[in-house]
């Protein structure tokens, strides 16, 4: 089933170019290749939980579209649980689950109770089984009031609760979630990635989440794979992206009074001033302590914080190169 | 097994989600019936100046015209049903999810309009017709053969106007906006299915032509198999509207095949 190295999802020098036309004049039109993914590599094991993010356009969607079978590659080779998605898509859809943020797979004007049962039907799920799961969805998700409820009538977290049930119900192997957390509030976030934390360490999952919430990324994934441009920037722990990205780490210190910049700090350079209050940046890797007793010798301290590096602006760090 | 039991789920659920909205069926009703006032009485104005136009007498020009009233929703005879929600979901993108199941999407479709067809037959359809043999005089068959008859023409009626349908929406995927194929689709139907005027009444090669085009099968032919005027016999007719299903189903297949591949090569 998996690769002899033990690979569930096995990309290898991934590419996908579009040919895009446009009319250049009356009746002229020009082909343009568009390199959607551009020769991209990773690895994925059974049970692992990996973020996919990059900014808009950078072959996320293209890159989970020829992963579920239903966009060819170009050139390269792609394997998800031993199996040719394109070439065996009929067979591999049994074996994934989708989640879009965006979309829905419920059927509008029934109860989430009827679209269960038709999925149960489609994947052919053994009556048992599938009253387990439910049941267990119901219960991680908070769904019981809601199952009688037609999904037009559902905000947008129950809806996403209801979405993510029917993806869960015959057992994937592996799971692809696509911004599931977009337009949530913070109670609804935090319940579904909860949820998913619980079925990931209880099921054994694959997940690959793509998202622009990085903070989905923090709570859940211990890996990422950021691309940009169709290339692969990073592939590794989360918190190795920091280094990546040249992530730095802010001193906020408040002086007695108002100074000119605080100068001649080694490691570290005063990016900004406002009042008494200034702010200092020195690399993540770095320890705060030389930096803060030279800086209580020189100067006259009242109080400091550190603040650790964000996420968002290492990575917008990484895409502006 | 399976397959016979999922479609049969997938078609109880078209019929439940139509069942939902009742104030839709109603107002369905209402405008089923004005319409089919105003024909009844534009009909016997002109079976008055024509008697035996096209071969029917003034009561059975009438039962035409509310057998098309009982009929206008279940077989979609002016479009709709499942082919606006299959447009919209081609161009939304949303078709993406239908290819991530494991399910055949003319199957599943084709389950979900007969659906919704036996709902929109009982709740659209019956009263209508009720309402026009009470206020008319119908050639309505008194014996329960015809009837008999008439049921699997009516569910071929709907395969047929599905089948067609289903051609039309497949379109989308290389049209992106398919609205003026769609209403293309209905205004084809309004007027070959007999709905405007039965198709007996067209004389010459347009009228050979007409009856002998698919979209007769989904008003011309059932409606003479109720009333016992199909040319040949009842059999005749029924045979007919199973072999235009057989070749639009099978047409449609093919292009499902071609357009499912050119989303896969070309992106969602």
């Amino acid at each position: 089933m998996d690769d002899a190295d033990g690979a569930f999802i096995d990309v290898r020098d991934l590419t996908k170019t579009f040919t895009v036309r446009r009319r250049s004049g009356l009746l002229r039109r020009t082909a343009t290749r568009v390199h959607a993914v551009d020769g991209i590599s990773f690895v994925l094991r059974r049970g692992e939980m990996t973020g996919f993010i990059g900014p808009n356009g950078a072959g996320k969607s293209t890159t989970v579209k020829m992963l579920t079978g239903i966009l060819t590659p170009t050139s390269g080779r792609l394997r998800v649980a031993g199996v040719d998605p394109w070439r065996e898509r009929t067979r591999l859809v049994r074996r994934i689950g989708v989640v879009f943020g965006q979309r829905t797979t419920l059927w509008w004007d029934l109860p989430l109770r009827d679209s269960y049962g038709l999925v149960r039907r489609m994947y052919r799920i053994p009556r048992a089984r599938f009253e387990e799961n439910l049941a267990r969805c119901v219960e991680l998700l908070e769904l019981g009031d809601l199952l009688d409820v037609p999904v037009r009538q559902l905000s947008l977290g129950q809806r996403m609760r209801g979405d993510i049930t029917a993806a869960l119900l015959h057992d994937p192997d592996v799971l692809y979630l696509d911004e599931p957390t977009i337009g949530l509030d913070i109670v609804s976030k935090a319940r579904v990635r909860q949820f998913l934390l619980t079925l990931n360490a209880e099921r054994g999952t694959t997940v690959l989440l793509t998202t622009h919430d990085l903070s989905d990324i923090e709570q859940l994934c211990e890996r990422v794979v950021v691309i940009d441009h169709g290339r692969l920037m990073y592939d590794g722990p989360l918190a190795g992206l920091h280094e990546v990205g040249r992530g730095e780490r802010t001193l906020v210190v408040d002086l007695e009074r108002e100074l000119p910049p605080i100068e001649g700090i080694p490691g570290a350079r005063t990016v900004r001033t406002e009042g008494p209050r200034q702010w200092l940046a020195f690399p993540a890797s770095a320890s705060a302590a030389p930096l803060v007793s030279r800086l209580a010798a020189e100067y006259p301290l009242v109080d400091l914080s550190i603040r650790e590096p964000d996420i968002e602006d290492v990575i917008a760090r990484m895409y502006a190169g | 097994m399976h397959l016979l039991r999922l479609n049969f789920a997938v078609a109880l659920s078209g019929f439940r989600r139509y069942a939902t909205y009742r104030v839709a069926t109603a107002a369905g009703v209402f405008t089923n019936t004005v319409f089919g006032f105003i024909l009844a009485y534009t009909f016997i104005a002109l079976w008055h100046t024509h008697p035996h136009l096209g071969g029917y007498d003034q009561s059975q020009a009438l039962t035409f015209v509310w057998t098309g009233q009982a009929l206008l929703a279940a077989a979609a005879l002016m479009g709709g049903g499942f082919q606006d929600e299959f447009h919209e979901r081609i161009r939304n993108g949303d078709v993406a999810i239908d290819l991530y199941r494991p399910i055949d999407l003319q199957l599943w479709w084709l389950a979900s309009d007969l659906g919704r067809a036996a709902f929109q037959l009982l709740g659209r359809g019956v009263v209508p017709l009720a309402v026009g043999a009470l206020a008319f005089d119908l050639a309505l068959p008194a014996s329960p053969r015809r009837w008999l008859l008439f049921l699997p023409s009516v569910l071929l009626a709907v395969v047929v106007s599905f089948a067609l349908r289903y051609l039309f929406a497949l379109c989308g995927f290389w049209l992106l906006d398919a609205t003026g194929l769609n209403a293309l689709s209905a205004l084809l139907s309004l007027f070959f299915s007999g709905m405007l005027l039965p198709l007996t009444v067209f004389p010459g090669a347009l009228g050979e032509v007409a009856r002998l085009l698919p979209w007769s099968a989904t008003l011309q032919v059932p409606a003479d198999v109720l009333m016992g005027t199909q040319p040949g016999s009842a059999g005749a007719g029924l045979a007919f509207q199973a072999g235009w299903a057989l070749v639009l189903l099978t047409a449609g297949r093919l292009l499902q095949t071609v357009a499912t591949r050119k989303v896969v090569v070309q992106g969602g």
